[in-house]
């Protein structure tokens, strides 16, 4: 993992949760939506937070699929997980959501069980292999 | 009635978010290394050759269904709620896509950090 790699990860990190941060206060803002009227949620698309939430979620997005290009989808995801608490901390402080105790005990665990699985090779699979053991072999160094 | 529908879309938006990250992660295993690429071609040369990956799209497509479902949710739960629910359940939904669709080694300690992720669920659901 280079440094442009790490770089690549920190942005999925920094853009997806504030993207979902943006289309919470969008949404608030439109108000809960009917079952029957499910077509006000294309309208909800009009509000400038949610193009804000779009347009970050798509910097994620493509932060993302490039770091899919050279890592796992299962070393990507707890690797990124710190996004999580990210959201949380922004519900928290900007849009005043509580956060009980119980709810700060389950992101606890979420990123534990992320930081369980993210200290393995980055690539396995069959095409990963080779990448793999190259990784392993950085790690090593 | 609002926390069945907020579930329903907790479910929808797992189901076609861990579709489309199978998708996407297959498509990008395919096409290789963007750095590499990109450097080789240029960006131009690299972001036109993920955007003409039918699997890309096809995952594009499931992620598009799986963000309406999101904002729907949004609209009825809090994302405190929404966010980590969707996230780690995801997360579970993925650990098998990747093992059973991508060949990917889940082994011992992926499967153990899935069940502290589905226990922090739980917990926040709870609360």
């Amino acid at each position: 993992m280079t440094l442009r790699k790490y770089l690549v990860i920190l942005s999925v990190v920094i853009f997806s949760p504030a993207g979902d941060a943006f289309l919470a206060r969008g949404m608030k803002q439109v108000g809960a939506i009917d079952v029957h009227h499910l077509l006000h949620l294309i309208a909800a698309v009009a509000n400038p937070w949610i193009i804000l939430g779009i347009a970050s979620l798509m910097a994620g997005m493509a932060s993302y699929a490039t770091a899919l290009s050279f890592a796992d989808l299962t070393y990507v995801l707890p690797a990124t997980a710190f996004g999580y608490v990210n959201m949380v901390l922004i519900a928290h402080f900007w849009l005043g959501e509580h956060i009980s105790l119980v709810r700060w005990a389950g992101i606890v665990l979420i990123v534990m069980g992320v930081g369980v699985v993210a200290r393995g090779p980055s690539r396995t699979g069959e095409t990963g292999v080779a990448v793999a053991a190259s990784s392993a072999q950085e790690e090593g160094e | 009635m609002r926390l069945l529908y907020t579930w329903i879309c907790i479910l929808i938006t797992v189901g076609a978010a861990a579709a489309g990250d199978v998708f996407i992660a297959l498509a990008m295993r395919r096409i290789g290394d963007l750095g590499e690429l990109s450097h080789m071609k240029g960006v131009g040369a690299a972001i036109l050759r993920v955007l003409s990956s039918g699997t890309f799209l096809s995952g594009i497509a499931f992620m598009a269904i799986a963000f309406f479902s999101n904002l729907m949710g949004l609209s009825w739960a809090d994302l405190s709620l929404m966010g980590p629910a969707t996230a780690s359940l995801t997360f579970l939904a993925n650990a098998l896509g990747a093992k059973f669709f991508l060949g990917e080694d889940v082994d011992r300690r992926r499967w153990l950090a899935t069940i502290f992720v589905c226990a922090g669920v739980i917990l926040i659901a709870r609360s």
